[in-house]
């Protein structure tokens, strides 16, 4: 086996043949350190991929040995490389961080088949972002979502609602996936390949009716996925009431990976000569991204749970995601992905704190974070640290991706997109600031539901939190690494769909 | 109650299913069926089995425990497949690696054979599963309800 | 009455958004978590028919080799190449599902023409890989490592493609191989066979067969989940729920209220 040409495939068939193994281990420690193992493996895999993309370029993989245009491809350039490192960045964090948490809120005799689920989650994952056939990101999407629906519902151990969310979800997810291979079948009955670069070549040009109804089905549908407002009716729920790592991992990387397949679809697939692109991009992207910002951020103000706030907020933070995207630019696009990547560490960081509080409080409503600093001081700094970082605090990841929005809007001529941008982050300011106030400001409940020791969580949950919270200053310091990959592959993508480099 | 002529029945047709189920599977590779369609009928014979001896004496025929390990052999099996054309050389699933002496494809024979074994052995042991699960559930709930 | 045929010719999109249309109300009206899955299914299956609607070519029969077709061969030459070839077929044949329609229009131009194409690329793959690939190979790609794997399906397509170029013109008298009257002849044959059996395009059958899958799989999670629901709740109405969550969240008053 030649390691170099068998590595575009590998972060997928890693996890793929592993997570089944996982179900053959006796229960307690061994699924965990195995899936933990596993994690890191891929992760190996995606960083290896990224460097090798960044020296040769783009990497084609023929599944079967059969040729692109008809066989199945994989293909990676800088822009899925990315998400790549992302999702398996992620995944390495979250899985060592699962142990202490899933102990203790899912039940000892599912918890193999957790991991065997989270396992196949992120092979889903994966591949939608490394494939380059338009059929197989639906077959990886439904691999993800339905081991995620699984996922959500293993929450109810704890609250029952946790059924009731994952069925939502269920049911919405199901008619987004649908409707997007309505789309896809449209989209072959135009051309008759399958192949995202070869549909790119046939579809050059045509913009029929048959292929703008394709492509409304496949926005509606990737737009069900990625909880674009307002489609996003399935996502606070399901947030809110999985149990905590679930939480942690996709809140960080499934609605990451559904805008990268928007990216994908909008500008390496139809691109520009396609003449519904700049309208969905003006009537559509645009006022759903800012509406999204405000709405979002203005419900989220109003929770009383703090994971549903933050559910609301990663609707929000969606906005600006397709806010960037819909500028068309190069700017905007660097952007779109500089916060798809930013995004999911504060997130992380975020759900991950809140899974530290629900390991010592037993509970995710704001009332459990009284006092907080006075009983878990080293979440409690977390907590802030990543809030800091939603907000857009400099020196935080989030100032990076602000920032580069706020050019992006000037530089495209949305002039008041940018004033809304701020605007909106004020919103932020004030529901993190509330949880803040909470944490450091109240004295800890003494007796009652909220009674929490004086014991911060275990290391197995700090080490990975502190990870996240320091990639979040890291890659806030040296902007550098994500921005200049980011460009690259904005730039990439920009000349894929015909725009102006 | 003892339903006699229902019994006698299903172990007559008991058989005959389980062969209908292994025909699907090898003819597959000619003409319409394949290690789908034939998990389902290998699945549906035991179905049956418990629908008139009852789940807990099919159980004792396949338990669950087997059925979970069967899931994981038949994947491992379709995924192995994968990787052993990847360490012969070729890329994942490329099946001319197995009988790369072969004049015309015999290796892709042999690859798609694998394959559908899996496939059919990790779909007949999941629909079994979920078959369980469903009717083994405690009762907790009048018949009235329903 | 120019609508009405307008309407008749498309029959089968009709029964397709007839289905679709029924099965999103029935998702959004019922209350019942079961008939929501059931409308789901519906949904689904109006997809998998609207798929088969693509792959659908007049006259064409169902994507099944059928059998003996290439034994009516009288020229007793390539009578080995014949039985091999029945061989490769399932080989080539089904993994190949996912290529046959890249000649494939699948839309509204004239169908018989390209699907008799499309159905004797495929048999010309077949036989060549029979009579002898490297040959093959060699002669049409000259460039090509004969020796390596890596390029057979590439070159089986290749010939394909080139037979496909040639076929307009009468029994392909361009088609050159080397020591090719046998292939030659098994080219006319082949010719003179599809012209015969039409076969409908297997790609969307496959795709289907996919999404089938998919579709069976969040049917069984979605079932699970109802049964949890209804032994978490004892109820799987979906304002009962509802009703039930706002009464655990915010007392009973408040949820009286949410509820008229």
């Amino acid at each position: 086996m030649n390691f170099a040409e068998q590595l575009p495939v590998l972060p997928v068939i890693t996890p793929l043949i592993l997570a089944p193994v996982t179900l053959l281990l006796p229960q307690g420690r061994a699924p965990h350190l195995f899936a933990t193992f596993v994690s890191w493996l891929t992760f190996a895999a995606c960083a290896f991929l990224l460097a090798a993309v960044s020296d040769v370029g783009v990497i084609s993989y023929h599944l079967g040995d059969w040729a692109p245009p008809l066989g199945i491809e994989y293909r990676i350039d800088l822009a899925n490389a990315l998400v790549l490192m992302l999702v398996s960045g992620i995944a390495a964090v979250v899985f060592p961080f699962a142990y202490a948490s899933v102990r203790l809120e899912i039940d000892e005799r599912q918890s193999t088949f957790f991991y065997c689920a989270m396992l196949i989650c992120m092979t889903g994952l994966l591949g939608v972002t490394i494939t380059g056939d338009a059929f197989n990101v639906f077959v990886f999407l439904e691999i993800s979502s339905l081991s995620t629906y699984a996922l959500i519902a293993m929450g109810a151990r704890r609250d029952r609602r946790a059924l009731t969310a994952a069925f939502n979800y269920l049911v919405m997810g199901t008619i987004g996936a649908t409707f997007f291979v309505i789309g896809i079948g449209l989209l072959y009955q135009a051309t008759g390949t399958l192949n995202m670069a070869d549909l790119h070549d046939k579809l050059a040009g045509n913009s029929s009716r048959v292929v703008g109804a394709g492509f409304a089905f496949i926005v509606v549908g990737v737009g069900l996925k990625l909880a674009m407002f307002p489609l996003h009716l399935w996502l606070p729920n399901a947030y809110a009431h999985a149990p905590s790592a679930v939480s942690a991992f996709i809140a960080a990387t499934a609605t990451k990976v559904a805008v990268y397949v928007l990216i994908r679809f909008f500008y390496s697939v139809f691109g520009f000569d396609f003449a519904f692109e700049a309208a969905a991009f003006t009537w559509v992207l645009l006022p759903l991204g800012l509406a999204g910002m405000f709405v979002a951020s203005f419900v989220a103000l109003f929770q009383e749970d703090v994971k549903r706030m933050l559910a609301y907020s990663s609707v929000a933070q969606i906005g600006y995601m397709l806010l960037g995207l819909s500028f068309a630019t190069v700017e905007g696009l660097t952007a779109t992905l500089v916060h798809v990547f930013n995004h999911a560490l504060m997130k992380g960081a975020l759900f991950m704190a809140v899974a530290c509080v629900v390991f010592r409080a037993g509970s995710h409503s704001i009332d459990a974070f009284a006092g907080l600093s006075k009983r878990m001081p080293v979440t409690t700094w977390a907590f802030i640290l990543s809030g800091l970082s939603l907000i857009g605090v400099p020196l935080t990841v989030g100032f990076v991706s602000k920032w580069y929005l706020l050019e992006a809007a000037f530089a495209a001529g949305h002039w008041y997109a940018g004033f809304l941008i701020v605007a909106s982050s004020l919103i932020a300011v004030l529901y993190i600031g509330r949880i803040a106030e909470v944490m450091l400001l109240r004295e800890p409940h003494e007796e009652g539901r909220y009674a929490i020791p004086a014991k911060d969580a275990p290391l197995s949950m700090l080490i990975p939190m502190w990870v996240l919270v320091g990639a979040n200053i890291y890659f806030g310091v040296r902007t550098g690494l994500t921005v200049d990959i980011a460009t690259r592959a904005a730039e990439a993508l920009m000349l894929t769909a015909g725009g102006a480099p | 109650m003892d339903h006699a002529i229902l019994k006698v029945t299903t172990k007559i047709l008991f058989a005959p299913i389980i062969l209908f189920a292994l025909y699907v599977q090898f003819h597959g590779d000619y003409g319409p069926g394949g290690g789908f369609q034939a998990g389902v009928i290998f699945a549906v014979a035991f179905i049956l089995h418990a629908f008139c001896f009852g789940l807990e004496a099919t159980k004792k025929a396949l338990p669950q425990k087997a059925l979970i390990i069967a899931m994981v052999i038949g994947l491992l099996f379709y995924a192995g497949t994968g990787v052993a054309t990847m360490l012969l050389g070729a890329n994942l699933l490329g099946y001319d690696a197995i009988d790369p002496e072969s004049t015309h494809h015999a290796g892709q024979h042999y690859g798609i054979l694998l394959v559908e074994w899996g496939v059919g052995v990790t779909v007949a042991s999941t629909m079994l599963t979920i078959f369980y699960h469903f009717t083994g559930r405690e009762r907790d709930i009048d018949q009235e309800d329903w | 009455m120019g609508w009405f045929e307008f309407v008749l010719d498309r029959y089968n999109y009709w029964i397709v958004i007839v289905l679709m249309m029924t099965g999103l109300y029935i998702v959004f009206a019922r209350g019942n978590l079961v008939k929501k899955i059931v409308g789901l299914n519906l949904f689904q299956t109006s997809v998998f028919i609207f798929y088969i609607t693509i792959g659908k070519i007049a006259g064409g029969t169902a994507p099944i080799y059928i059998d003996g077709e290439l034994d009516h061969g009288d020229d007793a030459g390539h009578g080995e190449g014949v039985a091999a070839g029945h061989e490769t077929v399932v080989g080539d044949g089904s993994e190949s599902l996912h290529q046959a329609p890249a000649e494939d229009g699948a839309n509204a131009l004239p169908h018989a023409e390209e699907h008799a194409s499309e159905a004797l690329s495929s048999k010309i793959e077949n036989t060549f890989a029979a009579n002898d690939l490297k040959a093959g190979l060699e002669s049409v790609e000259p460039s090509a490592d004969a020796g390596s794997l890596h390029t057979a399906p590439d070159g089986a397509d290749k010939i394909a493609n080139d037979s496909l170029l040639h076929l307009e013109k009468p029994a392909a008298p361009g088609f050159e191989v080397e020591g090719g009257a046998d292939a030659a002849n098994a080219l006319a044959d082949v010719v003179h066979h599809s012209s015969e059996v039409i076969y409908t395009n297997p790609l969307p059958h496959v795709l289907i067969l996919t999404a089938i899958v998919v579709g069976v799989a969040t049917t069984a999670v979605g079932l699970a989940l109802a049964v949890r629901i209804r032994e978490a709740y004892g109820t799987i109405e979906e304002d009962e729920l509802e009703t039930m969550d706002n009464v655990a969240e915010f007392g009973d008053t408040a949820a009286a209220g949410l509820a008229s």
